[in-house]
């Protein structure tokens, strides 16, 4: 007992580790009143984690070359002790991350965690998806199948719309090829992942600098005991919160390892039946569409009917959260006080989400995908164009002064 | 320190110009690397012309090529597939291929040179987003296009279609015709792809 605290005041006289432990566990006072969506936060760190892990060890038998990817990918999944596993835990997390940051950018939207001051945990939350997106991409390129290779070739030539030398930098050849796939890697297991943590990071930074959000929208740092300090309504984050994010974890990794072992392609949604046939590029598959994570906005391109336009609409899509913090007018953060006319657009945003992320899935030439997707596009953009009015002439109940 | 106080001016003049001449330095390594993604000697030097045996080709079916890694389609094309192109000006976007990509001897309603009409080259990649539409090229019900369907070709991607012409049909995500490449005729049975100088 004696020696491990002599050896602590030895490395905190080098190094701030008791100081740091207590400012971002032991005495990070959050909220008392967190729910079930406060889970998703930490679980995006540990998919993080279970990416960056599996990741190390599938580099180990891939092979980043046009002339052996596939097969390589398939000798993990055949020959290679348990490499199928490997293989299913990285896949599946791919799809996993964005479950669950589209969850966590729901409990944002819903709980006004976005707005003053938290607009910078907000943009730098963006970045990450973002990035997360980019490397999701490149990613899917790696297994050199034909929805990798099209797909691709579809992502690319939205480059190509814009900028064609830019397009052409990018793939490294005239078309998608060896050299491709080749940066491609370099980004995916590299470059990436490296600004992805860093953003993590940075987003863990400011958030713990202004404390969390809760499901009341009440800022507890407003009430503090006159002696200690410490907000009424806070809580230490260890031992409360990491207890409930580990309760968090296990059932996360029962849903996950669920999927792995028993529905790792999840019906074609997680892994698409034409990429188990390699690459070749003079033939399209019959119905291309990107992983369910992008289908949405690849809903929103395809239902415009101009090139360019298409693309800019997908992009401003995208980029639109990134303005959420400034165009909400509202008196109250949480879904909890606001009026109806929030709660009614929020709800109408959502389904939009979702009938535009099935309408990507979907066969093109049906009568009803791309005027659906139209409306349904018409509603995703007015849920933030309209924002700054519907959120001011909303009719808020007072806020409570303490978390009850 | 005292005396930087007392030449604010020159102290900063300093700043800028190490921050300058260290902004020229970074711009300078970072040259390099970016360029160093730019296609290779040996990608660049992969683009040469392709041969095609067109004289296989039964009317009414196409084969698919490859040249610089995009597919090539020649079409040979019936009399009847002929007949319709006219007929489907009032449909077509840009039906003239006044803004679309081709060599000028192609320019025309075949989109094909005048000693084979009939025989339809083209970069069989999608002007929207760089699918390879597939053959739809019965005319009506038989293509699963609906009756009205003039024959021709559909993207599955976005479903751009273009007909017999590889003209791409109006409200179309495809903003333009399919791309003919330029291509030459070295005898009756056989064509070079990416080079229209005679017989090289």
């Amino acid at each position: 007992m004696k020696a491990t605290s002599r050896l602590l005041g030895w490395i905190d006289a080098r190094f701030p580790l008791t100081s740091v432990w207590k400012e971002h566990l032991s005495e990070y006072y959050a909220p008392k009143n967190f729910n079930f969506w406060y889970y998703f936060g930490s679980l995006a760190m540990l998919v993080l984690v279970i990416q960056i892990v599996t990741g190390i060890f599938l580099t180990m038998n891939y092979k980043p070359d046009a002339r052996f990817a596939f097969a390589s990918v398939e000798y993990i999944m055949r020959d290679v002790d348990y490499g199928w596993l490997i293989r299913y835990m990285h896949s599946t997390g791919a799809s996993m991350f964005f479950v669950v940051v589209y969850l966590h950018m729901m409990r944002g939207l819903m709980y006004g965690s976005y707005r003053k001051p938290r607009e910078l945990i907000w943009i730098l939350g963006m970045a990450i998806y973002l990035c997360l997106m980019a490397e999701a991409f490149f990613g899917y390129l790696l297994p050199w199948g034909q929805m990798s290779y099209w797909g691709a070739q579809v992502i690319v030539s939205l480059v190509d719309a814009i900028s064609p030398p830019v397009a052409l930098w990018i793939r490294g050849d005239y078309v998608i090829g060896d050299a491709t796939l080749n940066r491609f890697f370099a980004f995916h297991v590299i470059a990436l992942p490296l600004v992805l943590v860093m953003l993590v990071f940075m987003h863990i930074v400011a958030l713990h600098e202004v404390g969390s959000n809760n499901p009341d929208g009440i800022e507890i740092k407003e009430k503090k005991d006159p002696v200690t300090g410490i907000p009424l309504d806070g809580i230490p984050f260890h031992p409360y919160y990491t207890v409930k994010d580990i309760m968090g974890v296990v059932g996360f990794l029962a849903v996950y390892f669920g999927i792995i072992f028993f529905a790792p392609e999840m019906g074609g949604y997680f892994l698409e039946d034409n990429n188990f046939i390699p690459a070749d590029p003079l033939k399209t598959p019959l119905h291309i569409s990107p992983v369910w994570y992008f289908t949405p906005f690849y809903a929103i391109l395809r239902a415009i009917p101009q090139k360019q336009l298409g693309v800019l609409a997908m992009g401003v899509a995208v980029v639109i959260f990134f303005l959420l913090p400034w165009l909400d007018r509202g008196l109250v953060k949480s879904i909890r006080y606001r009026g109806n006319l929030f709660k009614v657009a929020l709800g109408l945003f959502v389904l939009a989400f979702l009938i535009l992320g099935y309408m990507g899935t979907q066969d093109p030439s049906l009568w009803y995908v791309n005027p659906v997707s139209r409306v349904c596009a018409l509603v995703y953009f007015g849920f933030f164009v309209l924002m700054p009015i519907y959120t001011r002439l909303d009719k808020t109940k007072p806020v409570p002064g303490r978390v009850v | 320190m005292s005396e930087a106080q007392s030449v604010p001016g020159r102290r900063r003049f300093l700043v800028g110009a190490t921050v300058t001449i260290g902004a020229v330095g970074v711009a300078a390594i970072g040259t390099p690397f970016v360029l160093s993604m730019l296609p290779s000697a040996r990608a660049r030097a992969a683009g040469g012309p392709v041969e095609a045996d067109f004289s296989k080709i039964e009317p009414g079916m196409m084969i698919t090529q490859e040249w610089r890694g995009q597919p090539i389609w020649l079409v040979n094309r019936t009399p009847e597939m002929m007949a319709q192109l006219a007929k489907n000006a009032g449909l077509l976007s840009d039906p003239d291929s006044s803004d679309s990509e081709q060599p000028e001897y192609c320019k025309n309603i075949n989109r094909a040179t005048t000693e084979h009409p009939n025989l339809f080259v083209a970069v069989g990649i999608c002007t929207h987003l760089g699918c390879s539409p597939v053959d739809k090229m019965k005319v009506g019900e038989g293509s699963g296009m609906g009756s009205d369907w003039p024959g021709g070709f559909f993207c599955p991607c976005h479903g751009s279609k273009y007909d017999m012409s590889g003209r791409v049909f109006k409200g179309m995500p495809a903003p333009l015709n399919l791309r003919i490449p330029p291509y030459s005729f070295l005898s009756n049975a056989r064509l070079l792809v990416g080079s229209d100088k005679k017989g090289a």
